[in-house]
Parts: structure tokens; sequence; C-alpha cells
């Protein structure tokens, strides 16, 4: 079995500020860590190992410092690590990260299941776990907070994923590509032995020219069809509070569904 | 000269601290109000390899260095002093006293199962008369045949009503112990569920209320004679080079707590505003952070020396002690200044530097108190104290042989 776990580095924070002037993150000052989503993906990976045996790649698009997340999930116990840098990757929207997350998997060869965080917390967008698995012309499944069944060898996978409506249970044959939500595990903490492994390890950076099959015209800012016309902050939501003073909780409790129906919220 | 930590280290020190923030922290407050030692945290420490961090390999351990030991307690510390303390007494006291000291056959009978968490341990000097006057303890052990039989009074044992392995203090040569001759004291190994041997648990103390703390009494307890740890009368020095690597763990500790004063005092004068501005912004609060800034600098640096020193293998004794004391009297200042902040909200317990000032009190008093360390100092620089070398000395870390499986 081969998993492969796709994973970004984001900034330490969920109030991501935005320089006005240049339209992009301040990181200044910012801690980075793995995208918490993705840390899901990569636990769930390293359980589909004990589970069947086999290998866990971990594999993430960014500068040279990204090196610390892939580092992260080695010393959690993922067995090898990829890093995709260079200046030519600069500026991919998600149709471009996708696409060349999607070459290096091409060159990392054949794999059972690739899985994703569902969203990173700095750009919220969801769609590169999408991409790649369009790319790379394999099903998706979405959202999943529950692997029933993973069979390497019928090349069947069943699963639960987490809709507003409700839990929808799919079935569908490997190699798939999955994305995750919080609900799916509880990821473990790295390891000592895993700690002096990834410090130990030498993780391969591989730019354009190592990347055969893509196209240069589809990397990079070049290669990305969305263009950010303005980041902004939404201005802050006003509000005000009334407090409803009762001598028994039910009164109280009367008082705010009158009030509540009232103003039809409910 | 290096200032940096390793790449490894800092993969230690955030592993720990994700460990802390999210097995301790949360409940932390309600173990504290109801003084109730919270045990399901030992298997998770065990799980983690934290209980036997700096332990080789071979010896069940994780196989880290002291630095990494260092940095453990201090984000073990930095959410409460109780979790620090089962550092010190477990790993520092103890399993780093039978690494020191211990024959081939009790390090695979008692450190193998401590390092790996499968038993807790803690150490017994202090008696109910006898603290800063170690030579004053009154336990006595009197050798019958192939044992020797125990009788005393250890207490403000940490982990007492916890731990599964003792390291106890006690004379064995009666005309020494008149005499007041320290080379009359013996160390043993001793195990809960002997016959005799009964532990209590104290309550009503000023801090680390989420900590077990108690007394141990031995009424002729049967100690067989190849769990006498080192020498026959080579107890006292055993019991002062356990205190180097206790002393090692309760300073980094201390830099831990002011940290987190540090940490919690500027969030708060960033929050709280008084006079149309936040507090941060009135300079009697900007100094009350500044010293802050500066005790915890220099506990860290004097901690990592100490750290240093301990990986080249050179004996710290000063060094350790001088880290003690300056940190830990460092971390009960913070800690007050630190409700000073806060204000009249860090009086109550709604926030969590009145816990810290409760907490930092006692490892100002405990494993040498401040009036002992400064005696130590002065004896130094006087000339009146020698570090002589040990029969077994603590060896130096080495990665190679720390991670031989």
């Amino acid at each position: 079995m081969r998993a492969i776990v796709c994973i970004k580095q984001v900034p330490d924070t969920t109030e991501v500020k935005i320089n006005p002037e240049t339209n992009t993150l301040i990181r200044e000052g910012v801690a980075s860590i793995v995208n918490p989503f993705d840390t899901y993906a990569i636990e769930e990976a390293l359980r589909l190992k004990e589970q069947h045996g086999g290998t866990v790649t971990v594999l993430s698009m960014g500068p040279a410092q990204a090196k610390e997340a892939l580092k992260e999930a080695v010393a959690m116990g993922a067995d090898e690590a990829v890093l995709l840098s260079d200046r030519a990757f600069a500026g991919s929207d998600t149709w471009a990260t996708a696409y060349t997350l999607a070459q290096a998997i091409r060159r990392l060869g054949e794999f059972d299941v690739i899985l994703c965080g569902k969203q990173a917390i700095d750009g919220d967008t969801g769609q590169v776990g999408p991409g790649i698995a369009r790319q790379l012309q394999i099903p998706q499944l979405t959202y999943i907070c529950r692997i029933q069944e993973f069979d390497p060898a019928t090349k069947r996978v069943r699963v639960e994923r987490l809709l507003e409506e409700g839990r929808e249970v799919v079935t569908c044959t490997l190699p798939v590509l999955l994305t995750v939500v919080k609900d799916i595990n509880q990821p473990r903490y790295p390891t000592f032995t895993g700690i002096r492994r990834a410090t130990r390890m030498e993780i391969p950076t591989w730019g354009a020219a190592e990347l055969a099959t893509a196209n240069a015209d589809y990397l990079g800012l070049k290669g990305s069809p969305t263009q950010v016309v303005r980041i902004f902050n939404p201005p802050a939501r006003g509000g005000t509070v009334t407090l409803f003073t009762a001598d028994t909780p039910s009164d109280g409790a009367a008082q705010l569904a009158e009030r509540l129906l009232a103003d039809k919220v409910i | 000269m290096d200032f940096a930590l390793s790449d490894e280290h800092l993969m230690v020190q955030k592993m720990v601290r994700d460990f802390a923030a999210r097995e301790i922290a949360p409940t932390i407050k309600e173990h504290d109000r109801a003084q109730q030692f919270d045990r399901s945290i030992l298997p998770k420490m065990a799980a983690q390899g934290i209980l036997g961090i700096c332990i080789p390999v071979r010896y069940g351990g994780a196989g880290m260095d002291y630095i990494s030991l260092g940095l453990a307690c201090e984000e073990l510390e930095y959410v409460d002093t109780a979790n620090r303390v089962i550092m010190s007494v477990h790993a520092g006291l103890n399993s780093l006293t039978l690494l020191q000291w211990g024959t081939e056959e009790q390090k695979q009978k008692y450190l193998v199962p401590q390092a790996m968490g499968d038993k807790i341990a803690t150490y017994g000097l202090t008696e109910p008369a006898a603290g800063s006057d170690a030579v004053g303890i009154q336990s006595t052990a009197r050798r019958e045949g192939d044992h020797y039989v125990l009788n005393g009074e250890k207490m403000w044992i940490s982990l007492a009503d916890v731990a599964d392995n003792f390291l106890v203090f006690a004379w064995t040569d009666m005309e020494k112990k008149r005499a007041r001759d320290h080379t009359g004291i013996t160390a043993f190994i001793v195990e809960r569920g002997w016959p005799g041997l009964e532990t209590g648990t104290i309550h009503g103390k000023l801090g680390v209320r989420a900590g077990n703390t108690g007394s141990i009494s031995f009424s002729d307890v049967p100690v067989p004679a190849e769990n006498v740890l080192g020498r026959e009368g080579e107890g006292f020095y055993i019991a002062m080079s356990a205190l180097d690597n206790g002393r090692f763990t309760v300073a980094w500790g201390a830099a831990g707590l002011i940290r987190a004063c540090l940490d919690a005092s500027v969030r708060y004068a960033k929050e709280r505003k008084t006079f149309g501005v936040e507090i941060g912004r009135h300079q009697l609060v900007q100094q009350l952070i500044a010293f802050m800034q500066m005790k915890y600098d220099a506990a860290q640096l004097l901690c990592l020396r100490a750290a240093w020193l301990k990986n080249q293998g050179v004996r710290n004794t000063r060094e350790t002690a001088l880290a003690k004391w300056y940190a830990t009297v460092g971390s009960f200042e913070a800690a007050a200044d630190a409700v000073e902040v806060h204000g009249a909200y860090g009086y109550s317990d709604e926030y969590d530097v009145e816990r810290f000032l409760r907490n930092s009190k006692g490892a100002v008093i405990y494993e040498g108190s401040q009036e002992i360390q400064q005696l130590m100092q002065a004896q130094y620089a006087l000339g009146y104290r020698k570090d002589k070398p040990l029969r077994c000395e603590l060896p130096a870390y080495d990665a190679a042989v720390w991670q031989e499986e």
C-alpha cells in the first residue's frame, strides 16, 4: 500500500493580516505550522500503513522553509518526503498548484490513495485536493470523516462523507483521492525516534526541471487562470446585546423566544 | 559558541509543548481546585517516551540528551508545576541516579521499566525533622544476613502515593549516625508492596495542588542486600549527586514558569484598558514585564549552560545549583508581578497567574532552599567548598551510545 499525503505550511493564526499595499499575507512574526486539516490526513495515512503495511510519502509545495512541515510529518511516522520548490512555481493559484502536485505524483509512481486536508486555513479554498484528482484522472471523495473499509488487494474503499445534510457512505475503486475533515481522527504527536529520523533525513527538492511531464506554461503565475484583483479584511461586524432578566429561567426563556419570534429569527 | 537550539531540540520542544497544551492544560484548573493528582497523565507521558527522555535506548529510554530533558521540563511547567515535578522525581532524582550509580542488574530490573514508564519512581531523603540538614535524618537500616531491615519516615515526598519504586536513604552505621559522619548513610532501592511500607498523601499545600506529595513510613521493611545502590556508606554522595539532576529539572521548570507569567502578562496587558489605553502602555506595567523578560532570559541561559556541561560530562554541581536558585526565586517574583499586572483578576482563579504564584514557592524551598543555595555559592567562591570526583559520574551524552538498540 502506498499513501501520498499533500500538505501545506501555513501561518499559525486564524487572524490573517494582509498588507494593503502589496495585497499579500503578512508573515513576519507569525510562526508556521502544518495546516491543521493536513495533520488529520497524515494521521489517517499512518493508520492505513499500520493496518496494511506499505509506505507513506508526504509532498508539499512551497519555499525551502516548508521542509519544516515535511519533517514534522516524518517525525510522526511518514517514510519519505519531497519538497516542490522553484521560482517557476511562485504565484501559483489553486489550478497551477494542483497541476504541479499532480506532476510530482506522476513522478512518484504507483499509489493507492492520496490524502489531503479538506482545505488550508490560510487560503480556505478547498480546491487543490479535488484539482489533483482531476489532473490525475482519478476519483475524488471529499470531506471524509471515516474510512469504513480499505482494501488494497481488491482495490476497494468505503468511506463516510460529512455533508451538511448528514453522512453519505460511498464505495469507490482505488486509486482514489480523499480529503479529510477533523472528525476523522486525533493526530498523534511526533515520537523521539521520528524526530531523530526527521532531523537527519535529507529531503529532496524538486523544481520544474525534475518534473519531466510538466508543461512550463502551466506553472506558477503564468499557469494560473485566477487573477487576484484585491484582498481586504471585511469590516468588523456590528451588533448589540440585549439581556433578558426574569425571576425564573423559564420566564427568561419565554421572553427570549417571544423576541426571536417577533424578529422572525425562529 | 553557539546559542542556537538544534532542529532536533526545536522539534522536542514543540512536541512537549503541544502535548502539554492538549493533554494537561484543559483540565489543570479542575485538578488543582480538587487537590487531585491526575494519574491518567502517566501512561500518556510514558507512551510518548517523555518519562525516559534522556535514558539510553538500551535501558528503555528515548535516547535524547540532557538539553531535551530540560526543554521537556520547561514546557511541562509552562502549563503546570505538577507535571514537571513528575520529571524531577521520576527522571531526575531517581532514574538518572540509577543510570549513574546502578549495577547492570539494577539497571535492567529497575531503570528499564522506569524509563519505559511502566513503573513510576521517586526519591526519599527528606524527613519530618530533616530537610536542609540531610545528615540529621533518623531512618535506619540494620543488616540481618542477606538483607537489611529498614525503619523510619520520609516526608514531603513527591509522588509518594503514586510511585512503585523508591530511592531511600538511611543510616547503616549507628556509630557514625551519632557522630553525624555522613559516610554512615546508605542508599536503597525499595519497592511498593514490601511488608511494612506505607505511604500517605498530604493535602492543604499552598501550591502544586494537582501534584501528589506525601509521606512514606518504613516499619521493619526487609530490603535485599542487592538493593543497596552504590556501596554501603556511599548514600550521602549518591543523594547529593541525585540533587544535581533533580535541581537541573527544577531550574528548567522554573524558567518555564517565568515564561508562562510573561506570556500571560503580555496577553492581559494588551486586552485590559485603563485610563483610555491598554495597560501595556503604562510604564509601571512595562517595568513588571521587563523584569519578567530579564529573569526568563537569564534563567534560560543558566539552564542551558548547565545542560551543556551535563552533555559534556563535566561536573556541574555549582552551575546547576546557581540555575536552580536564580530560576526558582525568579519564578516566584515573576508570578507575584504577573498577579500585579492582572490586578484584582489576578487574585482570583479565573486567570492562571494566582496558581503560578502558589506553585512557584515550593521550588524555592525544596531540593536545596534558597538559603542553602546561597551558602553553596559563597563557599565555592571563598574556596571553602570544592567538588571531589565521585566514584561514579553521570556519563556524558553520546548520541551513538544513547541510541544504540
